[in-house]
């Protein structure tokens, strides 16, 4: 008496190989599909782009005249903005995970922070936009100079910073800072000699994730109404200003008009993304170099 | 004079002394200042916070005595700019579900394909080059992705596909999805690498194959991460902005012809207020009615997204 047909046990078997090897395949296939439209994008901006890149459209001043419009205006106005983002998210992101990892008691108002954090994060950028036009642009009458946009994108990557710094002060071991209470240092003594500086390149590589988003954000500047055309550059953080994003965006809706502001945007799309790709470097390089497993 | 020097010895300790008790008051005095300043720091993002939802609701309250809530919740006709303006949201309403139904159309399938394969097929090391680069594509700016969009993808589909408007829905929503597959990606892959490898030894040793374990055991003990993850997913969808923004256009049309232009609530917020919307017309108001939709929905999807993850989780 048999109680296994082997020809349907290798049949049904075989059935089963073929699925499985056929459906990893297919997996695979999935995860390659965005490293290919990530490829086409690529190539399409740079194709686009890269004849229109020269030194005067570098550094000159923007024109209807697209053979003669430069970005220099726009890269500035990027510069300036990170200018008020670095440092204002740096304090206030520091700042707050200090405070909710070292010194606010585990209980309601410390869950409710983290709580609150958590929400930030997941607001649409559009909606900090509406924020930083009433409150910075109308409220404060600062109109569209460059602390008002700064302002905005610093609590738009506000969250970020926070989380970031929040795992760097919990990854410092506790003997290190025990060792120093030992030695008779206060809290604070503590903090600034010892946690802090442990806990730095994994801060340092936080924000500068957070500034790269600053950068290619644009929703929150156009509701803040930035312009498209500023003729003079801007050379401080209370100037009129545009930023490389709204360059991009404004060449790009009038290339139906004019069909070389697609290349103008291209070429643009182009200094930013090696803009993001330097900061990003240095990220991994400082996350490389100075994070130390404890 | 042995005497004198000890005197100045004496001296020199009290003096250590009292620098000693001067800058302990200074240390103590730090002690105190600076929980105190680092609390005011913390409660700058709870008035973040405070900032959104009472502006928003001040300006919406304002916006619904000019234009009747009902009205605007039912209205199918958005005219903001007509001699007898219309304030209906639901053409807004209806851009932005049926762009982010197409951007989850792609990112739902594709993503957890990917999540699958990273998870339980690919090696360390195959993992360890794939899932960084996988994650650039989250790190190009939106702007970005609306430039593909407009010059790219829509005239590629226009070219299989000549129906389609030189402005529509499908395009940004298809490249809004493509934006949107590595956080499902990432998000599914972390719930299902976080599945202990008894589970899946166990099947594995019953004599089911990888594809059959996946399905019937990881799949399973991981689903409340992967639909918190598709739920964060449609949440981003329906806040994105510049991609909808530059590539389907401005029509306030009330359809459900993915060929045609629509418009989602992000784009018409960018468009409002990059116009020339005087502070204080009815026009103005309705850029923080819609702001305050959005924000609610992203709101309360964002919190079902936590809920899912919490309450359904598996415990091993």
């Amino acid at each position: 008496m048999r109680y296994l047909d082997p020809t349907q046990v290798s049949r049904r078997m075989n059935g089963r190989i073929v699925k499985n090897k056929s459906a990893k395949g297919l997996f695979f296939l999935a995860t390659l599909f965005g490293l290919i439209v990530l490829a086409v994008l690529i190539y399409r901006v740079v194709v686009d782009g890269i004849g229109w890149i020269d030194w005067s459209f570098l550094t000159g001043r923007q024109s209807h005249d697209p053979e003669r419009a430069g970005i220099m205006g726009a890269i500035l106005g990027t510069l300036w903005m990170m200018v008020v983002v670095a440092p204002v998210t740096l304090i206030l992101g520091i700042g707050t995970a200090i405070y909710l990892e070292l010194y606010a008691r585990k209980g309601r108002l410390q869950s409710f922070i983290q709580t609150n954090i958590a929400n930030l994060a997941g607001v649409p950028s559009i909606v900090y936009g509406i924020l930083g036009l009433t409150i910075f642009v109308r409220a404060m009458k600062m109109g569209n100079i460059v602390l008002a946009g700064g302002l905005t994108l610093s609590l738009l990557v506000l969250p970020i910073v926070i989380v970031a710094a929040q795992e760097a002060i919990r990854a410092v071991p506790s003997y290190l800072s025990e060792a120093s209470y030992g030695m008779g240092a206060t809290k604070w003594q503590t903090i600034k000699n010892i946690i802090l500086p442990a806990a730095l390149p994994g801060i340092l590589t936080g924000a500068i994730l957070a500034l790269s988003r600053a950068i290619g954000e644009t929703a929150p500047l156009t509701v803040i109404g930035i312009p498209a055309l500023i003729i003079p550059f801007p050379e401080g953080i209370f100037d009129k200003f545009t930023a490389l994003p709204m360059q991009i965006y404004y060449w790009t809706l009038d290339s139906s008009l004019v069909t070389e502001y697609a290349n103008l945007a291209a070429a643009t799309i182009v200094v930013l993304l090696i803009l993001l790709f330097l900061l990003n470097s240095v990220a991994i390089f400082i996350r490389n170099k100075f994070q130390q497993r404890y | 004079m042995a005497a004198n020097s000890e005197f100045n010895h004496a001296a020199d300790v009290k003096g250590m002394i009292q620098k000693n008790k001067q800058s302990k008051s200074i240390q103590g005095k730090l002690e105190k200042v600076i929980p105190i300043l680092l609390f005011l720091f913390a409660i700058i993002s709870i008035l973040t916070t405070v900032g959104i939802v009472v502006t928003l609701l001040a300006e919406t309250i304002e916006f619904f005595k000019r234009v009747p809530i009902w009205d605007f919740f039912t209205g199918t006709v958005l005219k903001p700019l007509s001699q007898n303006p219309q304030f209906g949201v639901l053409p807004l309403i209806n851009g932005t579900i049926i762009s982010s139904i197409i951007a989850m159309l792609v990112a739902g399938p594709i993503g957890i394909m990917a999540a699958i394969y990273l998870s339980e097929y690919a090696s360390d090391r195959v993992r360890r080059v794939l899932k960084p680069l996988l994650e650039l594509l989250a790190g190009i700016p939106t702007i970005v992705y609306g430039f593909f969009a407009f010059t790219f993808v829509t005239p590629l589909i226009r070219s299989i596909w000549p129906g389609v408007e030189a402005t529509n829905i499908l395009s940004p929503g298809i490249v809004m999805g493509i934006m949107i597959i590595p956080m499902i990606a990432s998000l599914s892959e972390d719930a299902m690498t976080s599945v202990p490898n008894s589970i899946r030894e166990g099947a594995l040793g019953l004599g089911a194959t990888k594809l059959e374990t996946t399905f019937k055991v990881v799949i399973p003990a991981a689903l409340s991460g992967i639909i918190a993850s598709f739920v964060l997913g449609i949440s981003r969808a329906i806040g994105e902005t510049m991609i909808v923004t530059i590539a389907s256009g401005s029509s306030k049309n009330f359809t459900f012809d993915i060929t045609e232009s629509m418009q989602t609530m992000t784009a018409y917020i960018v468009e409002v207020s990059g116009g020339e919307a005087a502070a204080g017309s009815t026009i103005y108001y309705s850029l923080y009615a819609v702001a305050m939709t959005l924000f609610v929905f992203t709101l309360l999807m964002n919190l079902l997204a936590r809920f899912v993850s919490r309450k359904f989780r598996e415990e091993y």
